[in-house]
Protein backbone atom coordinates (compact mmCIF):
# COMPACT_ATOMS: atom_id res chain seq x y z
CA UNK A 1 0.00 0.00 0.00
CA UNK A 2 1.60 3.48 -1.25
CA UNK A 3 1.62 6.16 1.64
CA UNK A 4 -0.95 8.23 -1.05
CA UNK A 5 -3.30 5.11 -0.22
CA UNK A 6 -3.05 4.77 3.50
CA UNK A 7 -3.53 8.46 3.97
CA UNK A 8 -6.55 8.42 1.55
CA UNK A 9 -8.01 5.76 3.73
CA UNK A 10 -7.30 7.39 6.91
CA UNK A 11 -8.75 10.22 6.29
CA UNK A 12 -12.48 8.29 5.09
CA UNK A 13 -12.59 6.89 8.28
CA UNK A 14 -11.70 9.85 9.80
CA UNK A 15 -14.94 11.55 8.22
CA UNK A 16 -17.04 8.79 8.53
CA UNK A 17 -16.30 7.70 11.88
CA UNK A 18 -14.13 10.26 13.62
CA UNK A 19 -11.48 7.80 14.10
CA UNK A 20 -8.08 8.63 14.10
CA UNK A 21 -5.59 5.91 12.34
CA UNK A 22 -2.03 6.07 14.02
CA UNK A 23 1.05 6.55 11.47
CA UNK A 24 1.84 3.01 12.20
CA UNK A 25 -1.21 0.94 10.81
CA UNK A 26 -0.39 -0.14 7.54
CA UNK A 27 0.05 -3.41 8.38
CA UNK A 28 -3.58 -3.88 10.55
CA UNK A 29 -5.36 -1.88 7.38
CA UNK A 30 -3.96 -4.27 5.20
CA UNK A 31 -4.91 -7.41 6.87
CA UNK A 32 -8.44 -5.91 7.07
CA UNK A 33 -8.81 -4.57 3.68
CA UNK A 34 -7.53 -7.32 1.57
CA UNK A 35 -10.60 -9.36 2.29
CA UNK A 36 -12.83 -6.33 1.05
CA UNK A 37 -10.47 -5.78 -1.79
CA UNK A 38 -11.11 -9.54 -3.08
CA UNK A 39 -14.97 -9.54 -2.27
CA UNK A 40 -14.98 -6.96 -4.77
CA UNK A 41 -12.93 -8.15 -7.26
CA UNK A 42 -9.82 -5.72 -6.42
CA UNK A 43 -6.51 -7.64 -6.78
CA UNK A 44 -4.69 -5.32 -4.68
CA UNK A 45 -5.85 -2.21 -1.82
CA UNK A 46 -4.57 0.22 -4.43
CA UNK A 47 -7.36 -1.23 -6.67
CA UNK A 48 -9.26 -0.91 -4.01
CA UNK A 49 -8.63 2.96 -3.43
CA UNK A 50 -8.82 3.39 -7.22
CA UNK A 51 -12.36 1.82 -6.83
CA UNK A 52 -13.29 4.34 -3.88
CA UNK A 53 -12.03 7.67 -5.48
CA UNK A 54 -14.12 6.49 -8.67
CA UNK A 55 -17.40 5.62 -7.42
CA UNK A 56 -19.45 6.95 -4.35
CA UNK A 57 -21.03 3.75 -3.49
CA UNK A 58 -22.06 3.96 -0.29
CA UNK A 59 -22.42 0.10 0.54
CA UNK A 60 -18.45 -0.43 -0.63
CA UNK A 61 -17.49 3.21 1.72
CA UNK A 62 -19.44 1.60 4.71
CA UNK A 63 -18.22 -1.75 4.57
CA UNK A 64 -14.48 -0.38 4.05
CA UNK A 65 -14.78 1.85 7.27
CA UNK A 66 -16.22 -0.97 9.26
CA UNK A 67 -13.33 -3.05 8.38
CA UNK A 68 -10.99 -0.56 9.58
CA UNK A 69 -12.44 0.18 13.15
CA UNK A 70 -10.65 -1.69 16.31
CA UNK A 71 -13.77 -4.00 17.86
CA UNK A 72 -12.16 -5.53 20.26
CA UNK A 73 -13.97 -6.05 23.39
CA UNK A 74 -14.58 -9.22 26.45
CA UNK A 75 -16.65 -9.58 28.89
CA UNK A 76 -16.42 -7.45 32.16
CA UNK A 77 -13.69 -5.75 30.54
CA UNK A 78 -11.63 -4.33 33.26
CA UNK A 79 -13.26 -5.16 35.95
CA UNK A 80 -12.88 -2.21 37.97
CA UNK A 81 -15.80 -0.04 36.47
CA UNK A 82 -18.35 -3.41 36.88
CA UNK A 83 -17.52 -3.11 40.20
CA UNK A 84 -18.07 0.81 40.53
CA UNK A 85 -21.33 -0.09 39.11
CA UNK A 86 -21.80 -3.15 41.60
CA UNK A 87 -20.79 -1.14 44.29
CA UNK A 88 -21.53 2.38 43.97
CA UNK A 89 -23.87 2.97 40.48
CA UNK A 90 -26.75 0.49 41.38
CA UNK A 91 -27.24 1.10 45.31
CA UNK A 92 -27.76 4.68 44.05
CA UNK A 93 -29.96 4.13 41.39
CA UNK A 94 -31.99 1.75 43.67
CA UNK A 95 -32.19 4.52 46.12
CA UNK A 96 -33.15 7.30 44.18
CA UNK A 97 -35.37 5.01 41.16
CA UNK A 98 -37.34 3.10 43.49
CA UNK A 99 -40.64 4.91 42.97
CA UNK A 100 -39.96 4.53 39.07
CA UNK A 101 -38.63 1.41 38.98
CA UNK A 102 -37.35 2.72 36.19
CA UNK A 103 -33.33 2.52 34.33
CA UNK A 104 -31.95 3.49 31.06
CA UNK A 105 -28.53 2.34 30.61
CA UNK A 106 -26.37 2.92 27.00
CA UNK A 107 -23.39 1.16 26.00
CA UNK A 108 -22.07 3.70 23.07
CA UNK A 109 -19.56 1.34 20.95
CA UNK A 110 -20.86 -1.74 22.24
CA UNK A 111 -19.13 -4.04 19.79
CA UNK A 112 -19.56 -7.50 19.49
CA UNK A 113 -21.74 -7.23 22.59
CA UNK A 114 -19.39 -8.28 25.89
CA UNK A 115 -20.29 -5.02 27.98
CA UNK A 116 -23.95 -4.69 27.59
CA UNK A 117 -24.31 -8.64 28.50
CA UNK A 118 -21.93 -8.36 31.17
CA UNK A 119 -24.38 -5.80 32.62
CA UNK A 120 -27.52 -7.82 31.62
CA UNK A 121 -25.58 -10.91 33.50
CA UNK A 122 -25.08 -8.57 36.75
CA UNK A 123 -28.60 -7.21 36.78
CA UNK A 124 -29.99 -10.92 36.22
CA UNK A 125 -27.02 -11.80 39.65
CA UNK A 126 -28.79 -9.25 41.58
CA UNK A 127 -31.89 -11.05 41.59
CA UNK A 128 -34.54 -9.94 43.58
CA UNK A 129 -33.34 -6.41 44.21
CA UNK A 130 -34.44 -5.27 40.74
CA UNK A 131 -37.76 -8.11 40.62
CA UNK A 132 -40.23 -6.05 39.00
CA UNK A 133 -38.10 -2.84 37.67
CA UNK A 134 -37.83 -1.92 34.25
CA UNK A 135 -34.40 -2.14 33.06
CA UNK A 136 -33.47 -0.85 29.18
CA UNK A 137 -29.86 -1.77 28.48
CA UNK A 138 -29.55 0.32 24.87
CA UNK A 139 -26.39 -0.73 22.98
CA UNK A 140 -24.87 0.48 19.70
CA UNK A 141 -22.17 0.80 17.49
CA UNK A 142 -21.93 2.41 14.09
CA UNK A 143 -20.42 -1.19 12.43
CA UNK A 144 -23.74 -3.51 11.37
CA UNK A 145 -21.29 -6.29 11.21
CA UNK A 146 -20.25 -6.49 15.41
CA UNK A 147 -23.95 -5.78 15.92
CA UNK A 148 -25.04 -8.63 14.38
CA UNK A 149 -22.82 -11.31 16.16
CA UNK A 150 -23.83 -8.86 19.72
CA UNK A 151 -27.63 -9.78 18.71
CA UNK A 152 -26.61 -13.59 17.59
CA UNK A 153 -25.03 -13.94 21.12
CA UNK A 154 -22.89 -16.20 19.89
CA UNK A 155 -19.33 -16.34 21.23
CA UNK A 156 -16.00 -18.29 21.06
CA UNK A 157 -14.98 -20.63 23.42
CA UNK A 158 -11.70 -18.08 23.65
CA UNK A 159 -14.42 -15.10 23.57
CA UNK A 160 -16.17 -17.06 26.84
CA UNK A 161 -12.70 -17.51 28.72
CA UNK A 162 -11.36 -13.84 28.95
CA UNK A 163 -13.59 -12.43 31.63
CA UNK A 164 -16.24 -14.24 32.27
CA UNK A 165 -16.49 -16.08 35.55
CA UNK A 166 -17.08 -19.86 35.02
CA UNK A 167 -20.10 -19.62 37.37
CA UNK A 168 -21.93 -17.28 34.53
CA UNK A 169 -20.70 -19.06 31.52
CA UNK A 170 -22.29 -22.40 32.85
CA UNK A 171 -25.41 -20.08 34.44
CA UNK A 172 -26.14 -18.29 31.06
CA UNK A 173 -24.91 -19.87 27.84
CA UNK A 174 -25.25 -22.90 25.97
CA UNK A 175 -22.93 -24.79 23.58
CA UNK A 176 -23.83 -23.95 20.05
CA UNK A 177 -21.49 -26.53 17.81
CA UNK A 178 -17.86 -25.20 18.74
CA UNK A 179 -19.25 -21.66 20.15
CA UNK A 180 -21.10 -20.96 22.94
CA UNK A 181 -24.49 -19.13 22.89
CA UNK A 182 -25.52 -16.16 25.55
CA UNK A 183 -29.27 -17.52 26.86
CA UNK A 184 -32.26 -15.90 25.28
CA UNK A 185 -33.39 -14.73 28.38
CA UNK A 186 -30.60 -12.77 28.24
CA UNK A 187 -30.30 -11.31 24.77
CA UNK A 188 -33.83 -10.35 25.47
CA UNK A 189 -32.75 -7.54 27.72
CA UNK A 190 -30.68 -5.86 25.38
CA UNK A 191 -31.93 -3.58 22.37
CA UNK A 192 -28.96 -3.01 19.79
CA UNK A 193 -29.42 0.03 17.38
CA UNK A 194 -27.12 0.97 14.74
CA UNK A 195 -25.67 4.68 15.66
CA UNK A 196 -22.67 6.80 14.64
CA UNK A 197 -21.64 8.60 17.63
CA UNK A 198 -21.03 11.87 15.03
CA UNK A 199 -24.43 11.60 14.69
CA UNK A 200 -27.56 13.38 16.94
CA UNK A 201 -27.94 11.48 20.16
CA UNK A 202 -31.62 12.62 20.66
CA UNK A 203 -33.24 9.69 18.97
CA UNK A 204 -31.64 7.69 21.58
CA UNK A 205 -34.08 9.37 24.37
CA UNK A 206 -31.76 10.08 27.88
CA UNK A 207 -29.92 7.72 30.03
CA UNK A 208 -29.21 7.13 33.71
CA UNK A 209 -25.82 5.33 33.03
CA UNK A 210 -23.56 5.60 30.43
CA UNK A 211 -20.88 3.40 29.72
CA UNK A 212 -18.82 5.06 26.77
CA UNK A 213 -15.78 2.71 26.57
CA UNK A 214 -12.51 2.29 24.22
CA UNK A 215 -13.66 4.48 21.47
CA UNK A 216 -12.80 7.39 22.75
CA UNK A 217 -9.09 6.70 22.72
CA UNK A 218 -9.40 6.28 18.87
CA UNK A 219 -11.08 10.09 18.84
CA UNK A 220 -9.19 13.47 17.77
CA UNK A 221 -9.06 15.80 20.48
CA UNK A 222 -11.99 17.91 18.94
CA UNK A 223 -14.29 15.00 18.70
CA UNK A 224 -13.60 13.77 21.90
CA UNK A 225 -14.99 17.18 23.19
CA UNK A 226 -18.29 17.21 21.14
CA UNK A 227 -18.89 13.48 21.60
CA UNK A 228 -18.30 14.45 25.59
CA UNK A 229 -20.46 17.23 25.66
CA UNK A 230 -23.74 15.49 23.99
CA UNK A 231 -23.11 13.00 26.38
CA UNK A 232 -23.62 15.40 29.18
CA UNK A 233 -26.82 16.44 27.84
CA UNK A 234 -27.96 12.99 26.99
CA UNK A 235 -26.76 11.88 30.59
CA UNK A 236 -29.44 12.67 33.33
CA UNK A 237 -28.37 15.58 35.55
CA UNK A 238 -28.27 12.66 38.66
CA UNK A 239 -26.34 9.85 36.47
CA UNK A 240 -23.05 8.18 35.96
CA UNK A 241 -20.87 7.65 33.20
CA UNK A 242 -18.21 5.61 33.28
CA UNK A 243 -15.41 5.56 30.42
CA UNK A 244 -12.42 3.24 29.62
CA UNK A 245 -9.15 2.71 31.91
CA UNK A 246 -7.19 4.40 29.27
CA UNK A 247 -9.68 7.44 29.12
CA UNK A 248 -10.34 10.73 30.88
CA UNK A 249 -12.35 13.97 30.61
CA UNK A 250 -9.96 15.99 32.06
CA UNK A 251 -8.21 18.37 29.75
CA UNK A 252 -11.09 17.84 27.31
CA UNK A 253 -14.69 18.97 29.23
CA UNK A 254 -15.26 20.70 32.57
CA UNK A 255 -18.88 19.39 32.55
CA UNK A 256 -17.75 16.13 33.84
CA UNK A 257 -16.09 15.62 37.54
CA UNK A 258 -14.40 12.63 38.31
CA UNK A 259 -15.49 10.53 41.54
CA UNK A 260 -13.21 11.15 44.39
CA UNK A 261 -11.68 7.34 44.54
CA UNK A 262 -14.16 5.93 41.83
CA UNK A 263 -11.75 5.88 38.74
CA UNK A 264 -13.23 5.59 35.62
CA UNK A 265 -16.65 6.92 37.12
CA UNK A 266 -17.84 10.58 36.02
CA UNK A 267 -20.91 12.86 37.46
CA UNK A 268 -22.12 15.90 35.92
CA UNK A 269 -19.57 18.52 37.59
CA UNK A 270 -22.79 21.19 38.29
CA UNK A 271 -24.09 18.02 40.29
CA UNK A 272 -21.13 17.18 42.10
CA UNK A 273 -23.73 16.42 45.05
CA UNK A 274 -25.99 14.64 43.15
CA UNK A 275 -30.04 15.34 44.10
CA UNK A 276 -32.63 12.84 43.02
CA UNK A 277 -34.71 13.88 40.09
CA UNK A 278 -36.97 12.15 38.13
CA UNK A 279 -35.51 12.58 34.41
CA UNK A 280 -35.35 9.23 33.60
CA UNK A 281 -39.01 9.66 32.58
CA UNK A 282 -38.31 12.21 29.92
CA UNK A 283 -37.24 8.86 27.55
CA UNK B 1 6.60 -16.05 46.05
CA UNK B 2 2.89 -18.12 45.50
CA UNK B 3 3.98 -21.33 44.63
CA UNK B 4 1.61 -22.91 41.91
CA UNK B 5 1.44 -26.99 41.29
CA UNK B 6 1.02 -27.58 37.53
CA UNK B 7 -0.49 -31.22 36.91
CA UNK B 8 -0.71 -32.52 33.80
CA UNK B 9 0.72 -35.68 31.60
CA UNK B 10 1.96 -33.83 28.70
CA UNK B 11 5.23 -32.19 29.25
CA UNK B 12 5.06 -29.78 26.33
CA UNK B 13 2.08 -28.15 28.22
CA UNK B 14 3.62 -28.43 31.33
CA UNK B 15 6.61 -26.28 29.81
CA UNK B 16 4.40 -23.91 28.25
CA UNK B 17 2.05 -23.60 31.73
CA UNK B 18 5.55 -22.94 33.58
CA UNK B 19 6.39 -20.05 30.83
CA UNK B 20 3.32 -18.06 31.75
CA UNK B 21 2.47 -19.04 35.32
CA UNK B 22 6.30 -17.73 35.99
CA UNK B 23 5.88 -14.74 34.33
CA UNK B 24 2.94 -14.09 36.39
CA UNK B 25 5.44 -14.31 39.22
CA UNK B 26 4.63 -18.10 40.42
CA UNK B 27 6.76 -20.62 41.71
CA UNK B 28 6.58 -23.47 40.11
CA UNK B 29 6.21 -27.05 40.33
CA UNK B 30 5.32 -29.68 37.84
CA UNK B 31 3.48 -33.16 38.50
CA UNK B 32 2.18 -35.73 35.44
CA UNK B 33 -0.69 -37.02 37.03
CA UNK B 34 -2.96 -37.04 40.27
CA UNK B 35 -1.08 -39.49 42.57
CA UNK B 36 2.23 -37.42 42.24
CA UNK B 37 0.21 -34.27 42.71
CA UNK B 38 -1.00 -35.75 45.97
CA UNK B 39 2.50 -36.30 47.23
CA UNK B 40 3.64 -32.75 46.81
CA UNK B 41 0.58 -31.50 48.31
CA UNK B 42 0.92 -33.66 51.46
CA UNK B 43 4.71 -32.61 52.09
CA UNK B 44 3.81 -28.86 50.99
CA UNK B 45 0.51 -27.53 50.00
CA UNK B 46 0.72 -25.03 46.99
CA UNK B 47 -1.10 -21.69 46.48
CA UNK B 48 -2.42 -22.56 43.32
CA UNK B 49 -2.98 -25.57 41.30
CA UNK B 50 -3.40 -25.94 37.53
CA UNK B 51 -4.87 -29.13 36.92
CA UNK B 52 -5.82 -31.53 33.89
CA UNK B 53 -8.59 -33.70 33.84
CA UNK B 54 -7.49 -36.78 31.83
CA UNK B 55 -4.15 -38.41 32.90
CA UNK B 56 -3.08 -42.22 33.50
CA UNK B 57 -2.23 -43.48 37.40
CA UNK B 58 -5.15 -40.84 38.97
CA UNK B 59 -7.02 -38.70 37.05
CA UNK B 60 -7.37 -34.83 38.26
CA UNK B 61 -10.88 -35.34 39.09
CA UNK B 62 -10.26 -37.92 41.65
CA UNK B 63 -7.29 -35.74 42.93
CA UNK B 64 -9.48 -32.90 43.27
CA UNK B 65 -11.44 -35.16 45.50
CA UNK B 66 -9.00 -36.76 47.34
CA UNK B 67 -7.44 -33.23 48.19
CA UNK B 68 -11.16 -32.39 49.55
CA UNK B 69 -10.22 -35.29 52.10
CA UNK B 70 -6.97 -34.25 53.18
CA UNK B 71 -6.81 -32.80 56.79
CA UNK B 72 -4.81 -29.57 55.86
CA UNK B 73 -6.08 -26.07 56.66
CA UNK B 74 -5.55 -23.93 53.71
CA UNK B 75 -6.47 -25.60 50.92
CA UNK B 76 -5.12 -24.11 47.24
CA UNK B 77 -7.38 -22.81 44.58
CA UNK B 78 -7.72 -25.12 41.92
CA UNK B 79 -7.90 -24.60 37.84
CA UNK B 80 -9.08 -26.77 35.42
CA UNK B 81 -7.48 -26.88 32.51
CA UNK B 82 -8.74 -29.51 30.31
CA UNK B 83 -9.88 -30.44 27.05
CA UNK B 84 -13.17 -31.91 28.62
CA UNK B 85 -14.75 -28.71 27.05
CA UNK B 86 -18.44 -29.47 27.63
CA UNK B 87 -20.87 -27.71 30.19
CA UNK B 88 -21.24 -31.22 31.50
CA UNK B 89 -18.07 -31.94 32.63
CA UNK B 90 -17.03 -28.01 33.77
CA UNK B 91 -20.64 -28.37 36.20
CA UNK B 92 -19.16 -31.50 37.99
CA UNK B 93 -15.84 -29.96 38.38
CA UNK B 94 -17.17 -26.76 40.03
CA UNK B 95 -19.93 -28.96 41.92
CA UNK B 96 -16.66 -31.37 43.16
CA UNK B 97 -15.07 -27.91 44.48
CA UNK B 98 -12.90 -26.62 41.56
CA UNK B 99 -12.89 -22.73 41.63
CA UNK B 100 -12.63 -21.93 38.09
CA UNK B 101 -12.18 -23.72 34.33
CA UNK B 102 -10.34 -22.98 31.36
CA UNK B 103 -10.79 -25.43 28.30
CA UNK B 104 -8.08 -25.77 26.11
CA UNK B 105 -6.55 -24.60 24.12
CA UNK B 106 -4.97 -21.97 26.86
CA UNK B 107 -3.03 -19.41 26.00
CA UNK B 108 -1.65 -16.25 28.76
CA UNK B 109 -4.29 -13.86 28.32
CA UNK B 110 -7.02 -16.67 29.38
CA UNK B 111 -4.74 -17.82 32.18
CA UNK B 112 -4.67 -14.55 33.53
CA UNK B 113 -8.11 -13.76 33.18
CA UNK B 114 -9.04 -16.69 35.19
CA UNK B 115 -6.42 -16.52 38.02
CA UNK B 116 -7.29 -13.26 38.50
CA UNK B 117 -10.63 -14.23 39.26
CA UNK B 118 -9.64 -15.98 41.92
CA UNK B 119 -8.03 -13.83 42.63
CA UNK B 120 -4.47 -15.45 42.25
CA UNK B 121 -2.82 -12.54 40.23
C1 LIG C 1 -12.67 -1.26 20.99
S1 LIG C 1 -14.41 -1.36 20.76
C2 LIG C 1 -15.02 -1.05 22.38
C3 LIG C 1 -16.09 -2.03 22.79
C4 LIG C 1 -16.56 -1.93 24.24
N1 LIG C 1 -17.10 -0.63 24.55
C5 LIG C 1 -15.42 -2.24 25.18
O1 LIG C 1 -14.91 -1.37 25.86
O2 LIG C 1 -14.99 -3.41 25.24
C6 LIG C 1 -14.72 0.15 19.86
C7 LIG C 1 -16.03 0.15 19.07
O3 LIG C 1 -16.32 1.49 18.70
C8 LIG C 1 -17.02 1.45 17.48
N2 LIG C 1 -16.98 2.78 16.86
C9 LIG C 1 -15.94 3.36 16.27
N3 LIG C 1 -16.27 4.59 15.82
C10 LIG C 1 -17.57 4.78 16.15
C11 LIG C 1 -18.49 5.83 15.95
N4 LIG C 1 -18.13 6.97 15.31
N5 LIG C 1 -19.75 5.68 16.42
C12 LIG C 1 -20.12 4.55 17.06
N6 LIG C 1 -19.29 3.52 17.26
C13 LIG C 1 -18.03 3.63 16.82
C14 LIG C 1 -16.31 0.37 16.70
O4 LIG C 1 -17.15 -0.15 15.66
C15 LIG C 1 -16.00 -0.66 17.80
O5 LIG C 1 -16.98 -1.66 17.83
Amino acid sequence: MTPQDYAYLSKLLNERSGLQLAGDKQYLIESRLLPVARENNCGSIGDLVTKLKAFAEEPLRRRVTEAMTINESFFFRDKTPFDRFQDTVLPYMQKIRGASKRLRIWCAASSTGQEPYSLAMMFKQAGAAFAGWKISIVASDISTEVLEKAKSGLYTQFEVQRGLPIQLLLKYFKQDGDQWRISQELRDMVQYRQHNLLDSFAPLGMFDVIFCRNVLIYFDSKTKQDVLSRISRTLVKDGHLLLGAAETVVGFTNLFAPMPEKRGLYVHAAAKKPQPQLAAMSA
Amino acid sequence: MKRCLIVDDSSVIRKVARRILENFGFSVIEASDGRQALDVCGKEMPEAILLDWNMPVMDGFDFLRALGAMPSGDKPKVVFCTTENDLAHIARAMHAGADEYIMKPFDKEIVEAKFQEVGLI
